[in-house]
C-alpha cells in the first residue's frame, strides 16, 4: 500500500494520489521520528567508537571525536580478564538447552491442553500463566536453598533447570491456543489410520506446528540469554557466569577505565544483535503475533 | 469454581488464548476406545517441574515471611511481626515509590509516545515516504529492546559517567560545564538516571506492536472521518486508540509487570543508592537475602511483591473482560 504513493507518482488512476503531496509539515514530522531515532542510536554508535580507542585517546579527543587510530586494548583487556569465549559458551549452552527443553515440556503440556481438552483446562493454564509473572524474588531464596541441597548452586544446571520451567510455562500458554485451533479433519485421519496418541503428537502434530515451534524455540533462547536475577545469584564463580553477568559485576571495578568499560558495554552487546540480525524476521513476526489476540 | 469447568461454559479469562468460540469439551482427537483420561499422562513432567521449582519455593517463601531466619539457624516462626515491620520500613515504602517511577519510564511514557511515533510512522512515514522508511525507522527504536536489560544499563551506565563520561564531556564542550553532574552518584538525578535508561529500551516494544495493530484500522473510516471534519488528533483519539485498544490493554499490563520486577539495572548501575535513592523492592529483598541474611524479611519483600504484581495482572484483566464485554454488547 504504502509504495503505491512513493516518488509521487503522477498517474491519475492511483486513487490515493492526493495523499503523495509531501507538505512542509510532513516533512517536519518525519523529521521529528528521525531525531527520535538518532537519539536512540546515539549510544550505540558511541559505544561503538569509543571501543576502539585509547584512554588517551579518549582524554584528548572526547568520546564524539572518531577514534585517531584503531585501538583494541579496550577490547582485549576485557575479552582476557573475563575469559569471553568461556562466557559465551556458558550463555550458549545455557539458552541452547533451555529453549530445547523448554519447548518440548510445551509441546507436551500443550497437546493435553489444546489438543486433548482435559478438564480444568483454563485454571491449568491460568497457573501456567502465574507461573511465568510471578517474580522471580519469590522463589529465588528457597531455590538457592533447594539447589545447594542438592550440590547444584554454582552450576549451570541449576539455572538450565529453573528457566525450562519459567519459559515453558509461557510456551504452554501459547502453544495451547495455537493447538486448539488444529484441523481436526487431520487428526481424525491419522487416528482412522490407526496411529496412537504418542505417534501422533511426533509424526503429525509437531512437524505441522513446526514453524511455531522455530519461533518460540528462537524467543527462549533470546529470553534465557538475557536473563539476569538468577544466572547472577546461581553462577557466583567466573567460570560459569553468562555474559550479562559477567559484564554487570565488573562496572564500577576500579581496573575498568573509560574504553574498557566501552568494550565491555560492547562485547555484551555484540551477541544479541548478531541474534537480532540473523532472526529478524522470525522474531518481528513473533513479537506482533504475541501481542495480537 | 474449578467445577463450573465442567459445564460448557467458556473460559472467563479472556486473556488465555483459549479459544473461546469452540465450547465443547471433547478433546480434538477422536477416542480410540482407551478412555478419556489419558491425555493427562503428557501433563506429568511439566507438572512435576512446575511444582518443585515454582510451586513449592512460593509456598515456602511464603511461609518464611513469617520467620525469623538468618540462613543458618533453621526458620523460627514469628507470627506477623516481619509483616508488622514491613508496614512500618520508609525504606520498603521507599522502594514501592520507585516502582512507581519505573511505571512511569517503562508504562506511561513509551506507551504514549509509542501511540503517537508508531501512528506518525503508519500514517504518515509508512504513506508518504515509503513503507522502508517506516520498517527502518521502527527497526531502530526496536534496538534497545533486544539487549540484555543488564547490558542496556552498562551502555547509558558508561555515557553518564561522572569523571570523564560522554554526556559530561559533551556539556563542557559546548558550554554548559556548569550542568556537569554525577549523574547515578548523586540523589536528585540518581532516580531519573535509571529512568531514562528504562524509557530508552522500553520505547521500541509499543511501537512495534502498535504499528502491526495499526494495520487493522480501515483505511475508509479514516476517510470518512476525514470527510466529516475530523482533524487528525480527532481521527487518531476516536479510530485508532479505539481499534488498537486490545493491544494498549497487553502493552500495559505487561510492562506494568516488567517495571514492578526491574532488577538489572538497579544492581548493575546503582546498588539502589545512593542511600536509598534508587532502591526498588527486587533489589531491596535481594539484599536482604545475600547481603544482610536477614532471608526472612526479604522473603517477606518478595511476597509483597507478588501479591503486587498478581493483584495489577488481575485488574488489569477484569478492566479488560469488561471493556470487551461492553464491546460486544453494544
Amino acid at each position: 500500500m504504502a509504495t503505491i504513493d512513493s516518488i509521487g507518482r503522477t498517474t491519475k488512476f492511483v486513487p490515493r494520489k492526493k495523499k503523495s503531496k509531501r507538505t512542509v509539515a510532513d516533512w517536519l514530522l518525519l523529521t521529528g521520528a528521525i531525531v527520535v531515532g538518532l537519539a536512540i542510536a546515539v549510544p550505540f554508535y558511541l559505544i561503538l567508537i569509543n571501543s576502539f580507542k585509547s584512554p588517551s585517546d579518549y582524554a584528548s579527543g572526547g568520546p564524539l571525536q572518531w577514534p585517531a587510530a584503531l585501538n583494541f586494548d579496550g577490547i582485549i583487556n576485557f575479552w582476557n580478564r573475563v575469559a569471553f569465549p568461556q562466557k559465551l559458551w556458558n550463555s550458549f549452552f545455557i539458552s541452547g538447552l533451555v529453549a530445547i527443553f523448554a519447548v518440548v515440556i510445551s509441546v507436551l503440556n500443550a497437546y493435553a491442553i489444546g489438543i486433548g481438552r482435559v478438564r480444568g483446562r483454563t485454571w491449568i493454564v491460568v497457573l501456567f500463566l502465574l507461573a511465568n509473572v510471578l517474580p522471580q524474588e519469590a522463589l529465588l531464596y528457597p531455590l538457592y536453598f533447594m539447589f545447594k541441597q542438592v550440590g547444584l548452586y554454582d552450576n549451570v544446571w541449576s539455572v538450565i533447570i529453573i528457566f525450562t520451567v519459567i519459559q515453558s510455562a509461557f510456551g504452554t500458554y501459547l502453544l495451547s491456543s495455537v493447538y486448539g485451533t488444529f484441523p481436526k479433519e487431520i487428526l481424525e485421519a491419522a487416528a482412522l489410520d490407526g496411529a496412537s496418541r504418542w505417534t501422533i503428537l511426533w509424526r503429525v502434530i509437531v512437524p505441522i506446528s513446526r514453524p511455531t515451534l522455530a519461533v518460540i524455540v528462537i524467543f527462549f533462547f533470546i529470553w534465557t540469554w538475557n536473563e539476569f536475577l538468577i544466572p547472577l545469584t546461581f553462577l557466583v564463580s567466573n567460570a560459569n557466569q553468562t555474559v550479562p553477568v559477567a559484564i554487570a559485576v565488573l562496572q564500577g571495578d576500579r581496573l575498568m577505565d573509560v574504553t574498557t568499560t566501552s568494550a565491555s558495554a560492547l562485547l555484551g552487546l555484540i551477541p544479541t544483535l548478531v541474534f537480532f540480525l540473523i532472526f529478524q524476521r522470525t522474531l518481528t513476526r513473533g513479537i506482533t503475533a504475541g501481542a495480537v489476540k | 469454581m474449578a467445577t463450573i469447568e465442567t459445564s460448557t461454559k467458556p473460559s472467563t479469562v479472556s486473556t488465555t488464548r483459549v479459544k473461546k468460540t469452540r465450547v465443547h469439551e471433547e478433546s480434538l482427537l477422536p477416542n480410540s476406545g482407551k478412555g478419556g483420561g489419558g491425555f493427562w499422562l503428557y501433563l506429568i513432567p511439566g507438572f512435576v517441574l512446575l511444582t518443585v521449582i515454582v510451586v513449592i519455593p512460593l509456598i515456602w517463601n511464603i511461609y518464611l515471611s513469617f520467620t525469623s531466619y538468618r540462613g543458618i539457624k533453621p526458620p523460627k516462626f514469628i507470627g506477623l511481626d516481619n509483616w508488622v515491620e514491613l508496614m512500618g520500613d520508609a525504606k520498603f515504602w521507599t522502594s514501592f515509590g520507585n516502582s512507581i517511577a519505573m511505571i512511569v519510564a517503562m508504562v506511561i511514557v513509551p506507551t504514549l509516545l509509542g501511540l503517537v511515533l508508531a501512528a506518525m510512522l503508519f500514517d504518515l512515514v509508512g504513506k508518504k515516504f515509503g513503507g522502508r522508511v517506516a520498517s527502518f525507522l521502527r527497526a531502530t527504536y526496536y534496538l534497545p529492546q533486544i539487549l540484555p536489560v543488564a547490558i542496556a544499563a552498562v551502555v547509558i551506565g558508561w555515557i553518564l559517567r561522572p569523571d570523564n563520561g560522554a554526556l559530561n564531556d559533551v556539556l563542557s564542550a559546548v558550554g554548559l560545564g556548569g550542568l556537569q553532574h554525577n549523574w547515578l552518584g548523586s540523589p536528585d538525578t540518581a532516580l531519573l538516571s535509571i529512568m531514562f535508561v528504562m524509557v530508552w529500551v522500553q520505547l521500541g516494544y509499543p511501537v512495534v506492536i502498535f504499528m502491526a495493530a495499526l494495520q487493522r484500522v480501515d483505511p475508509e473510516l479514516y476517510e470518512a472521518a476525514e470527510l466529516d471534519g475530523a482533524n487528525w488528533f480527532q481521527r487518531f483519539r476516536s479510530i485508532t486508540v479505539t481499534i488498537i485498544r486490545p493491544e494498549i490493554f497487553v502493552v500495559t499490563l505487561t510492562s506494568t509487570i516488567a517495571a514492578l520486577k526491574v532488577f538489572g539495572p538497579i544492581y548493575t548501575l546503582t546498588r539502589g543508592g545512593p542511600g536509598t535513592a534508587t532502591i526498588v523492592p527486587s533489589y531491596y529483598s535481594y539484599s536482604e537475602f545475600f547481603q544482610s541474611q536477614q532471608v526472612g524479611y526479604g522473603a517477606t519483600i518478595a511476597t509483597a511483591l507478588t501479591i503486587v504484581t498478581i493483584v495489577v495482572a488481575v485488574f488489569f484483566i477484569k478492566v479488560q473482560n469488561r471493556a470487551e464485554r461492553a464491546e460486544s454488547g453494544r
